[in-house]
């Protein structure tokens, strides 16, 4: 067996003017685990794509194991043992594990489904894997269609396995699984190469780094002789600080309260269960939670996006009036001036029109100004060249349309909008999810500056190591419900974990325990809050 | 080692940014080669020459004075409705019911000048047509718009539906106003004194026509740019959830957009009726409901293309009736004819955005090498 499982000398990829991948070479040894680490839009995905047969490349050589490949679907990809495991599963909800493990293979007219299970049981028991293979995918979460896109590409015979930003959807508990299954992996003699821009995670699992900027290969370095520090540096080319300044919180008092608010999807299960909690003024209330646990559905109802069942939600004007946000359509939100924003999870889907340009995206905000029934576009430009020029976005002019942006341009002119109507409440949901480490560290300045002119700020991260630096208090969602909320100075990693996983706070946890018993009972989440709330006469 | 045999292997890649100008080039060269690949299919249908063909095509568009005008009205015709679709296509609106909207408009006319031509002045009469063909073009886009905007219902077989119901009221009214009696058509309305049909102005016959449409048409492209209400539509059509984010009332956008566009097909049906046929049957519409959405797409909702396209539709259209006099053929050739010309450039779209390109493999035991 050749020493290199894999060799890329010189690859390039462009779509039109741009180039993903500018003459890439590097190696993936025999049982290795190899991190590709780069910045969105390094082209690590495109580069990957490349091996799995998705794209292929416009110049330069593939070697697997040492002979020279031509990899043009990917069928040929597999046939080298390569699999891939992508961002978003491929899976067939209907069926079970077992049969989406077999899905297109090739095998006898009879299906013998014991036989089947037997060979993926042998096989999970031999990494470690936790899989029961006739569970349907429909009932799985998110770390089990993992698992199960996993042992698919084992089962067909991979001994290379790609994994494109594994852990972006998983908790830090499901982390540590994934990671002692990768290391089972490499010690039978597998390679994996991980794609990731979490350094943490490339410190601790990864033998070797190899690093991307802007399509550029940059270097790979042995993961023991180097630090967070280094890394970053030749991630972005320059030496910055990974420090988030967080003042304390000043002249907080009430600003938006939820009382016992419940929301029902379309198919009537409940996303919001019995909700409660207070946002102040001067600080900022992250909300963590593994993904779809309500989070979207809580920033949305205050926004009057959905629909509320029962409970309340409550909103302090600076006039000291307590008013009623419960069922308000945005419009008569607008209506009533409070000076709300709201920077949604997907931001072409809501938020930003596309196919617009600056100026066009300027006025879902403000274009109902006015009496008359032409709409005013001086503004709107004034605002977007005024944002252009703060916030250092990238675009050939305000007339660009904003679908041509990258995400971390797009992300900069969205929270610029909502921002520039010195909000009260400001909600952010993933404000930096896609942005690389300059614009993302330019958004937590952004939201702490807020914080700091008064706004209650309400985050929904993602990055549990970011939400515990950024901000004050965490309130954790598991299934719909309140888990807790706790001092983000105080808290721990595992204990967010902990909360979200099992929905309540973790027993002899002495510093906020008080607080957890009201917040499992549905009662106001904090102490504090209940005799703030005691005191007010409604 | 083996020997070694070649193969090429072909790659669709992505373009950068053509430049407007070498993309006219690529269209200008499409139609070019359709017009080869034409020729071709003539000599080879018909044995015909294809020069000849083509000049009687273009003869029977723009070779006499009259010729001329009738394609002028057939074009602006046409324009019209491929303008009265563009608010709703913008919205991301599927209106397939622009055919019955003219149909009814169509009918209004014809019941306008029937029954008021003897009683009103002819401008007074012209008026009442085009308002009473807009209100009819509006009311048959109506139904299927709240259907959408209330429960979401797919429009394009509720308009198409529609389009059918029309065609059979107009069915039934043929019936009831025949004339003369027995024949099965209404004939020309009120031949003898003209009553409601549109005037000729610094005496050419079509120049209301033309006036109606530039009005229409400007007014439409200064509602989807500059206006709230044009604005609110655009955001609705690119993602109903920005639109609600956005504090936008989206049922009442749906249906107020829906409205404007079907009140304009609606007029495109007095034009029809008022300006050129003076009749009604259930060709009326003639088929150009689903032309105009070809206009309208094919020219990306630009003003300036929407003329250009018309035009070239209505001319092929306008020649097919000569060259099927004159070469004995029937009026099909010209559909074929424009036919390959849209394949052509439709399918150099392909090109403006992608490039193939030829990679050689090296192929050895039967396993494929770069």
């Amino acid at each position: 067996m050749h020493e290199n499982a894999i060799e890329l000398r010189n690859v390039t990829k462009r779509f039109g003017e741009v180039t993903a991948n500018d003459h890439v070479s590097l190696t993936l040894r025999r049982g290795e685990i190899l991190s590709i680490l780069g910045e969105n839009g390094s082209g690590k995905t495109t580069l990957m794509n490349m091996l799995s047969g998705i794209y292929f490349p416009d110049e330069g050589e593939i070697f697997v194991n040492g002979r020279k490949v031509t990899i043009r679907s990917p069928h040929d990809a597999f046939e080298l043992g390569i699999g891939m495991i992508h961002q978003h599963f491929k899976l067939i909800s209907i069926l079970t594990a077992a049969q989406n493990i077999i899905l297109g293979q090739k095998g006898p007219a009879k299906l013998d489904m014991r036989q089947i299970t037997g060979d993926i049981n042998a096989l999970t028991s031999r990494y470690g894997f936790d899989l029961d293979p006739n569970k349907k995918i429909y009932d799985m979460s998110v770390s089990e269609k993992q698992t199960v896109e996993i042992v698919k590409v084992i089962y067909r015979g991979a001994d290379i396995l790609i994994l494109d930003e594994p852990t972006a959807v998983l908790t830090p508990q499901e982390i540590e699984k994934l990671f002692y299954v990768l290391r089972r992996m490499r010690e039978d003699g597998k390679s994996v190469i991980i794609i990731t821009h979490k350094l943490n995670e490339v410190m601790e699992i990864s033998d070797r780094v190899a690093v991307l900027r802007k399509g550029q290969y940059i270097g790979t370095v042995e993961t023991k002789d180097t630090t967070e520090e280094k890394l970053t540096e030749m991630m972005v080319g320059e030496h910055i600080t990974l420090d988030i300044q967080r003042a304390d919180p000043a002249s907080t008092h009430r600003c938006l309260e939820m009382r016992g608010v419940t929301v029902r999807n379309r198919e009537g299960f409940k996303v919001l269960d019995d909700i409660s909690f207070i946002a102040r003024t001067g600080e900022i209330l992250g909300i963590a939670g593994i993904s779809g646990s309500g989070q979207k559905e809580l920033l949305e109802s205050i926004a009057g996006l959905q629909h509320v069942e029962s409970g309340q939600i409550l909103y302090d004007a600076p006039s000291g009036a307590v008013e009623e946000l419960t069922q308000k359509t945005p419009k008569q939100i607008y209506d009533m001036r409070i000076r709300l924003s709201f920077v949604p999870e997907d931001r072409l889907g809501m938020g930003l029109v596309g196919s617009m340009d600056l100026t066009g995206n300027m006025m879902v905000r403000s274009y109902k100004q006015g009496r008359g029934f032409f709409a005013d576009r001086k503004q709107p430009e004034k605002l977007a060249t005024e944002i252009v020029d703060k916030l250092e976005v990238a675009t050939p002019s305000v007339h660009t349309p904003v679908r041509n942006l990258s995400g971390g341009n797009v992300q900069k002119v969205l929270v610029g909008r909502e921002i520039a109507s010195a909000p009260r409440v400001l909600m952010v949901a993933y404000p930096v999810r896609g942005l690389d480490i300059n614009s993302a560290f330019a958004i937590y300045r952004l939201l702490n500056q807020q914080k700091e002119q008064g706004a209650a700020v309400l985050c929904v991260g993602e990055d549990l190591d970011v939400l515990i630096q950024l901000c004050d208090r965490i309130l954790v969602l598991s299934e719909g419900r309140v888990a807790g909320i706790v001092d983000a100075r105080t808290t721990t990693k595992e204990e967010l974990g902990y909360m979200m996983t099992s929905g309540h706070v973790a027993a002899g946890r002495v510093v906020n325990s008080a607080q957890a018993g009201q917040a499992a009972s549905g009662s106001s989440p904090s102490d504090e809050a209940q005799s703030e709330s005691g005191k007010e006469a409604r | 080692m083996a020997a070694k045999r070649t193969k090429r292997v072909i790659h669709m890649v992505k373009r950068g940014n053509m430049t407007k100008f070498t993309a006219i080039l690529v269209r200008i060269l499409a139609v070019i080669l359709a017009m080869i690949v034409c020729g071709f299919v003539v000599v080879g249908v018909t044995g015909d020459n294809p020069v000849g063909v083509y000049r009687g095509i273009w003869d029977g568009a723009f070779g006499t004075g009259q010729r001329g005008w009738v394609t002028v009205r057939e074009t602006v015709t046409l324009l019209l409705i491929a303008v009265g679709l563009v608010p709703a296509f913008k919205m991301r609106y599927w209106n397939l019911g622009a055919e019955g909207q003219i149909l009814m408009g169509g009918l209004v006319s014809a019941a306008v000048l029937l029954y008021l031509g003897p009683i009103f002045e002819d401008w007074l009469l012209i008026l009442i047509m085009l308002a009473a063909s807009m209100a009819a073009g509006l009311l048959w886009g109506l139904l299927p718009a709240v259907f959408k905007a209330y429960f979401n219902t797919n429009e394009t077989l509720f308009t198409l539906m529609m389009n059918y119901v029309a065609m059979q009221i107009v069915t039934f009214f043929v019936i009831l106003w025949e004339s003369p009696k027995g024949s099965n058509h209404v004939g020309i309305i009120n031949a003898a004194h003209n009553e409601g049909w549109f005037p000729q102005i610094l005496g050419q016959p079509y120049l209301l026509d033309i006036i109606i449409v530039a009005v229409v048409m400007a007014l439409v492209f200064i509602y989807m740019t500059r206006t709230k209400q044009g604005y609110e539509l655009t955001v609705v059509g690119e993602s109903v959830n920005t639109a609600r984010y956005a504090g936008i009332n989206v049922r009442a956008v749906i249906i107020r957009t829906v409205l404007l566009s079907s009140a304009i097909c609606g007029l495109a049906g007095a034009m029809i009726v008022g300006g050129a046929s003076h009749t009604i049957s259930t060709s009326t519409a003639g088929g150009r409901g689903f032309t105009a959405i070809i206009v309208a797409w094919m020219s990306q909702f630009s003003p300036v293309a929407m003329i250009a396209v018309s035009l070239m539709l209505s001319f092929m259209d306008q020649g097919a009736v000569q060259t099927a006099s004159q070469f004995g053929l029937n009026e099909n050739v010209s559909d074929i004819i424009t036919g390959i010309l849209l394949f052509f450039l439709i399918g150099c779209e392909f090109f403006v955005r992608y490039r193939l390109e030829v990679t050689t493999v090296e192929i050895e035991d039967g396993k494929e090498r770069a």
